[in-house]
C-alpha cells in the first residue's frame, strides 16, 4: 500500500476551484427535493390557495436571505458560511450557536433524505411484486456513498450535484411543457382551486410547508473558501439559484393543483410523480421518478458538504475539538468532519421519525434566518457602504431584513401551531449548548486567531 | 420465492457497499492521520485567498 510522505513546512488548505455552476448546484441541489416531495403539505394545511400564498410569501423571505447573504458572503469568504459571519459580526457565542444550527439543519435534512430515498427504493421493490422489502440498507448506502464521494473531493461532488441537480429541474419544465398548460386540456386549474378552506389561519399554518420550497438555498455559502473567485462566484450562484427555485416552486404548483383535488394533493407522498403518472405518459413518469430519485440524492449530497464545512470550521477556530480542523493533504477535504458526521446522521435516519427530523431541520434553519436579519443591520452598521470592498450590495437596506424578520416571526408561529413541543425542546437544547460553550468551551479558543479578515476597525469599537 | 430472492440480494449488494465504502473511508482516515505530521493536518487557515505553499499544488496525485 502507498504511504504519503509528511514534507516539513508545508500547508494544506480547502482547494479553490469550483465556479458558479457549482455554488448553483450546491443551492438548488439542496433544495429541489423540496419541490418533489413536501411543499404538498401546505395544501392540506390550508387548500391550494393557501399554499401558493405560502409559496410565493416564503420565496420572499428566501429572496431576502439571498440578498443578505450574497452581500455578507462575497465579504466573509470562509468555509462555515454564517458561522464565520456571525464570528466576524456578532461574536462568539452567536457563532458558536449559528454553527449548530447549520450542522444540525443539514445533518437532519441529509438524514430525511436519506429516509425518503429507501423509501423509494422499497416502494419501488414492493410495487414490482417483492415480498418483505426493506429500506434500511439504501438508507445506510445513501449516507455512507454521498460521504465517500465528499471525502474523494469537493470538484467531483459537487460537478455530481450540478448533472443530477439540473436533470431534475429538468424533467419539472418537460413536465410543466408536457401538459400544455397553455390550454385547459390537461390542467383543469379552475375546476380544482376551492378558495381557503380554512380561512386565513390555514394560509399561516401552511408556512410551515411553503419552506420546503427554498429551504437550504443559503447552504451556498459553505462553498466559500473553495470557489475560484468568492465576490463574483457566490452572489452570481445564490441569485441564479433562488430564481430557478422561484420558477420551479411555481410551475410545481401549478401542474399539481391542475391535475389533483387538494384532498389527495394534501397528503400526497411524491407529488410531482403522481402528476406525471396522470399524464398517462411511460416516459414523463420514467423522468419524473428519475427527477425524484436525483433530487433527493442532490439534496443529501449538498447537506453532507455543508454540515461538515460548518462542522470542521468550528473545529478549526477551537470551537470544537481542533482535531475536527484538519484537511486532506490529497483530497483537500475536511475528512475528519466528513467522517465524523456519518454516524450521526445515521442515527437520526435509523431511529427518529421522518417528521421530527425534518422539523427540527426547519427549526434550525429558521434560527439561522433570524439571526441573518439582525447581522446584516450590524454589518452595515459596522462596516458601512465604502469602507470595505463587498461583491455584491443588496438594494433597498435595511426594508429585506426587516421582512425577513416579520416573515420569520410569522413563520415560528407557523410552526408552533403543529409542532409546539419540538420548537420549546430545540430552544432547550440550544440553551445548554450555549451554557456548555460559554462555561467550559470558550477557554480553548484562541480569539485572536479566528478573527481572519483584513478589515478596518469597526464603527463604535 | 425468486423475485425475493433476487431484493434480497440486491439488499445484501448495498449493505456490502456500504461497508466497503466506510471501511476505506476509516482505513484511509487512519492512514493519512500516521503519513502526516498533525500540524501539517491543522495547517488550513481562514481567509487565505492565495492557494501557496500548499502540498500538491494541481489537486492531484500528492507526495507518495
Amino acid at each position: 500500500m502507498t504511504q504519503y510522505t509528511a514534507v516539513h513546512g508545508e500547508k494544506v488548505s480547502l482547494l479553490r476551484v469550483l465556479g458558479p455552476g457549482h455554488v448553483w448546484a450546491l443551492g438548488v441541489g439542496i433544495v429541489l427535493v423540496g419541490e418533489y416531495m413536501g411543499w404538498n403539505f401546505a395544501v392540506g394545511k390550508g387548500g391550494a390557495l393557501a399554499a401558493l400564498i405560502a409559496c410565493w410569501t416564503a420565496g420572499l423571505l428566501y429572496t431576502c436571505v439571498a440578498m443578505i447573504d450574497s452581500e455578507v458572503t462575497s465579504t466573509v469568504a470562509a468555509a462555515g458560511g454564517q458561522y464565520a459571519q456571525a464570528k466576524h459580526i456578532v461574536g462568539p457565542l452567536m457563532a458558536f450557536n449559528v454553527g449548530l444550527f447549520l450542522v444540525f439543519a443539514y445533518t437532519m435534512l441529509e438524514a430525511a433524505n436519506a429516509i425518503t430515498l429507501g423509501y423509494l427504493v422499497q416502494t419501488v421493490g414492493s410495487m414490482a411484486g417483492f415480498a418483505d422489502t426493506h429500506d434500511k440498507p439504501f438508507i445506510v448506502l445513501t449516507i455512507i456513498f454521498l460521504a465517500w464521494l465528499n471525502y474523494r473531493g469537493v470538484y467531483a461532488t459537487l460537478t455530481f450535484n450540478l448533472v443530477i441537480t439540473a436533470i431534475a429541474f429538468a424533467a419539472i419544465i418537460v413536465l410543466f411543457a408536457a401538459v400544455r398548460p397553455w390550454t385547459d386540456e390537461v390542467l383543469k386549474p379552475h375546476g380544482l382551486l376551492n378558495g381557503l378552506p380554512y380561512g386565513w389561519l390555514g394560509v399561516l399554518a401552511a408556512m410551515h410547508f411553503g419552506m420546503w420550497y427554498y429551504l437550504g438555498i443559503e447552504g451556498t455559502t459553505q462553498a466559500a473558501e473553495e470557489v475560484r473567485s468568492p465576490a463574483r462566484a457566490l452572489p452570481l450562484g445564490t441569485m441564479t439559484g433562488i430564481i430557478t427555485l422561484l420558477i420551479a416552486a411555481t410551475m410545481t404548483w401549478y401542474i399539481c393543483v391542475g391535475l389533483m383535488p387538494w384532498e389527495y394533493l394534501g397528503q400526497a407522498v411524491t407529488p410531482l410523480f403522481d402528476a406525471a403518472r396522470l399524464t398517462g405518459s411511460t416516459p414523463l413518469m420514467v423522468l419524473l421518478f428519475v427527477g425524484t430519485i436525483f433530487s433527493t440524492l442532490a439534496s443529501a449530497n449538498g447537506c453532507i458538504n455543508d454540515a461538515s464545512r460548518a462542522w470542521f470550521s468550528m473545529g478549526r477556530d477551537r470551537y470544537l475539538p481542533q482535531v475536527f480542523g484538519a484537511v486532506h493533504p490529497k483530497y483537500r477535504t475536511p475528512f475528519r468532519a466528513i467522517v465524523f458526521l456519518v454516524p450521526v446522521a445515521l442515527i437520526f435516519a435509523y431511529f427518529a421519525p421522518l417528521d421530527q427530523v425534518i422539523t427540527f431541520s426547519i427549526l434550525s434553519g429558521l434560527l439561522e434566518y433570524t439571526f441573518m436579519a439582525f447581522n446584516v443591520v450590524m454589518f452595515r452598521r459596522m462596516w458601512p457602504l465604502g469602507s470595505i470592498r463587498r461583491g455584491y450590495v443588496h438594494p433597498f437596506h435595511p426594508l429585506p431584513a426587516i421582512v425577513l424578520l416579520l416573515l420569520c416571526a410569522t413563520t415560528y408561529f407557523a410552526v408552533f401551531l403543529g409542532y409546539g413541543t419540538q420548537l420549546v425542546a430545540m430552544m432547550v437544547f440550544y440553551i445548554v449548548a450555549s451554557v456548555w460553550f460559554a462555561g467550559h468551551r470558550y477557554k480553548f479558543v484562541k480569539r485572536g486567531d479566528q478573527f481572519t479578515m483584513p478589515w478596518p476597525r469597526p464603527i463604535g469599537h | 420465492m425468486e423475485s425475493l430472492n433476487n431484493f434480497e440480494l440486491l439488499e445484501y449488494a448495498a449493505w456490502s457497499l456500504s461497508a466497503a465504502l466506510g471501511l476505506w473511508m476509516l482505513f484511509d482516515m487512519i492512514r493519512t492521520n500516521r503519513a502526516y505530521t498533525e500540524k501539517t493536518l491543522l495547517s488550513s487557515k481562514e481567509g487565505e485567498i492565495e492557494d501557496v505553499l500548499v502540498i500538491d499544488p494541481p489537486h492531484q496525485g500528492g507526495h507518495r
